[in-house]
C-alpha cells in the first residue's frame, strides 16, 4: 500500500481504557505524510481521545505512539511540550482565548514559540487570517464571532507556526451548509498550500470522504477497516456498509442493550 | 457491612489522591519561573483579584469597624473606661477580625471567581488549546493567579484595618464623643507592631495561600460541565472558608498562646 509507505505517525498495538470500557484495544494505525487521513467511527468511539493520545494529554495504558521517531506517551513533560510545537489542533469548540482578539489568538502561538519582531509577527497573523478569510475580522473579540468564523480563526492560530501536523477534532459539527463547505475547502486547500499532514476526527460522512486521501474506520475499540475511500466503499462487511450508508439499524443495533422488553413490561 | 467500609476506605484514598494532586499544582504554580511575558500576566490578575475587590473590602471594615466601636463603648462606657474603645477596635481589628473577615470575603468574591473562570476555560478546552500550542497552563494561567491571590490578601487586610480603625473613630469620637486624645493614644501605646501588627500580616499571608490554593485547584480540577463548575464553585467557597477559620485558631494559638 503505497500510502502507508511514508507514515507520520506510527502507532502500534496501542491499547487504553477508561475505567473498565476499553477505548482502544491493541490498534494499529499508521498516518501517511502530507495526506488527509481521516479517523471515522460511530460517537463514543474514542476517535477524539485519539487525537489527545497523539498529542501527549493522554498516556495510553500500552503500545507505542511514534511521531518522527519520538515515542509521545514516554517523552518527559519538557519535551513534549517540544514535540508540540510541530503541532496544530483544532478543537471541536474552537477553544479560542476569550480575553484575547482574533489578531492576538492567532499572534499566540507564534510569540511565545519566536522572537519574531511585531512588524513580522504582525505580517505572519495577517496572512494566516487572510488565508482563511477573515483578515478583516482581526479586530473582533471571539465572542463576536459566529461558530463557523471562530473556527476558522482556531484553524489560523492551529497553522500560525507552520506544523507539520493538523489535527481537526469534528470540524465540521454544528455548522451550517456554507461554512461546512467553506471549511471543508479550506483545509483541503491547506493541505495541499502548506504540504502538512492532516487528520480529521469526523462522522459527517460525505464531506470527510470526498477530501480524506486515507480513512480509518473505528468501532468497537478496533480499526474495522482502513483504506482509500473507493476501498471503503468497495468493502463487504455488512458493518461498515451501515456506518458509511447511515442505516439505524444493522450490526450496531438501534437499542441499546436491555432486559427483555415484554418481561421488563409484565414486571410492573 | 463490608461494602460501606469499603466506600469508607475508597472515600479516603481519592481525597488523598486529591490533595496530593492540589499539592503538586501548588509546587508547580509557587516554582513557575518567571518568563518574559509573566509580569504583565501578574499585573492584570492583581488588578482582577486584589483591586477588584477593594470596594467590599473598604465597605465592609467601615461598617465593622463602626459596630466594634458602638458595641465596645455601651459596655465600657459602664465601667467608665470608653477611651480604651480605640485601644479594643484597633486590637481585634488588627488581630484578629482583618485577616479572618478580609480571607472570607476574599474567597467569595475573588476565589469563586477564580475556580469558575478556570473551569470555564478548561470546559472550553482553552486549557488543553495551550497545552498544544505548547505553553504549560499551570505557569501561564494558575501561577500568575496564584501569586497575585496571595500577595493580595495582606495588601487587603491592611486596607482592612486602616478603614476599620477610621470607622471606629467616626462612631466612638465623632459620635459618641469619646475624647479623640485617649482614643488615639490608647491605641498607639497598645499595639505593638512585630507583635500585632506583623502577626495579622502573617495570618493574612497564610489565608491567601490557603484560598487561593484552593480555589485554582477546585477551578482545574473540576469536572468541566456546568454542573461540574457550579460544584466547584461552591467548594471553594465552603473548603477556604472553613479552612480559613481553622487555620486562624491554630495561628492564634501559636502567636498569642503563651500569652
Amino acid at each position: 500500500m503505497s500510502y502507508l509507505d511514508d507514515s507520520i505517525i506510527d502507532i502500534r498495538q496501542l491499547s487504553f481504557a477508561r475505567g473498565d470500557r476499553a477505548i482502544f484495544d491493541a490498534v494499529d494505525i499508521r498516518i501517511p505524510r502530507g495526506k488527509i487521513t481521516a479517523v471515522m467511527g460511530p460517537s463514543g468511539t474514542g476517535k477524539t481521545t485519539l487525537l489527545r493520545l497523539i498529542g501527549g494529554q493522554l498516556k495510553p495504558d500500552q503500545g507505542q505512539i511514534v511521531l518522527d521517531n519520538d515515542n509521545i506517551p514516554a517523552l518527559s513533560r519538557k519535551e513534549l511540550f517540544k514535540v508540540r510545537e510541530k503541532m496544530g489542533m483544532l478543537f471541536q469548540s474552537g477553544a479560542l482565548f476569550t480575553d484575547m482578539s482574533v489578531f492576538e489568538n492567532v499572534a499566540f502561538p507564534i510569540r511565545v514559540h519566536t522572537d519574531l519582531s511585531e512588524q513580522m509577527i504582525r505580517d505572519v497573523v495577517l496572512m494566516k487570517l487572510h488565508a482563511v478569510g477573515l483578515r478583516g475580522a482581526a479586530d473582533m473579540m471571539p465572542s463576536e464571532l459566529s461558530g463557523g468564523m471562530a473556527r476558522r480563526v482556531a484553524l489560523a492560530r492551529a497553522i500560525a507556526l507552520d506544523p507539520d501536523l493538523v489535527m481537526y477534532d469534528e470540524p465540521f459539527t454544528g455548522q451550517d451548509p456554507i461554512a461546512m463547505g467553506v471549511l471543508v475547502n479550506l483545509i483541503a486547500r491547506l493541505n495541499k498550500a502548506l504540504g502538512h499532514t492532516s487528520i480529521i476526527v469526523s462522522h459527517d460522512i460525505n464531506e470527510t470522504l470526498a477530501i480524506a486521501d486515507y480513512i480509518y474506520l473505528i468501532a468497537d475499540a478496533k480499526v474495522l477497516a482502513h483504506g482509500t475511500a473507493e476501498e471503503l466503499r468497495g468493502n463487504g462487511s455488512e458493518q461498515v456498509r451501515q456506518f458509511l450508508d447511515g442505516l439505524p439499524d444493522g450490526p450496531v443495533p438501534f437499542h441499546f442493550p436491555a432486559d427483555d422488553y415484554l418481561d421488563q413490561l409484565m414486571q410492573g | 457491612m463490608f461494602t460501606k467500609i469499603q466506600a469508607l476506605g475508597a472515600a479516603g484514598l481519592d481525597k488523598l489522591e486529591a490533595f496530593g494532586r492540589s499539592g503538586i499544582i501548588l509546587s508547580q504554580a509557587v516554582f513557575a519561573i518567571p518568563g518574559r511575558q509573566a509580569w504583565p500576566l501578574f499585573i492584570q490578575q492583581l488588578y482582577s483579584v486584589g483591586v477588584l475587590s477593594l470596594i467590599i473590602i473598604i465597605v465592609s471594615g467601615l461598617f465593622i469597624g463602626m459596630v466594634l466601636s458602638l458595641q465596645g463603648y455601651t459596655i465600657l462606657v459602664d465601667y467608665g473606661s470608653e477611651q480604651a474603645v480605640g485601644q479594643m477596635v484597633a486590637l481585634s481589628l488588627v488581630r484578629e477580625l482583618s485577616p479572618v473577615v478580609t480571607a472570607l470575603l476574599f474567597a467569595g468574591r475573588a476565589g469563586s471567581a477564580l475556580t469558575a473562570e478556570i473551569g470555564l476555560m478548561k470546559a472550553t478546552e482553552q486549557l488543553s488549546s495551550l497545552e498544544m500550542i505548547g505553553v504549560d497552563p499551570l505557569r501561564r494561567i494558575i501561577a500568575p493567579r496564584f501569586w497575585a491571590g496571595m500577595l493580595s490578601l495582606p495588601l487587603l487586610s491592611m486596607i482592612f484595618s486602616v478603614v476599620g480603625i477610621w470607622g471606629g473613630m467616626l462612631v466612638g469620637v465623632d459620635w459618641l464623643g469619646i475624647y479623640e486624645g485617649s482614643f488615639w493614644s490608647n491605641m498607639q501605646n497598645s499595639v505593638d507592631f512585630s507583635e500585632d501588627v506583623v502577626n495579622g500580616l502573617i495570618k493574612a499571608l497564610v489565608f491567601g495561600v490557603a484560598v487561593t490554593w484552593i480555589a485554582v485547584y477546585q477551578g482545574y480540577d473540576s469536572v468541566p460541565t456546568s454542573e461540574g463548575i457550579s460544584q466547584a464553585t461552591t467548594r471553594t467557597v465552603v473548603y477556604a472558608s472553613l479552612a480559613v477559620l481553622g487555620l486562624d485558631f491554630i495561628l492564634t494559638a501559636l502567636m498569642f498562646g503563651d500569652l
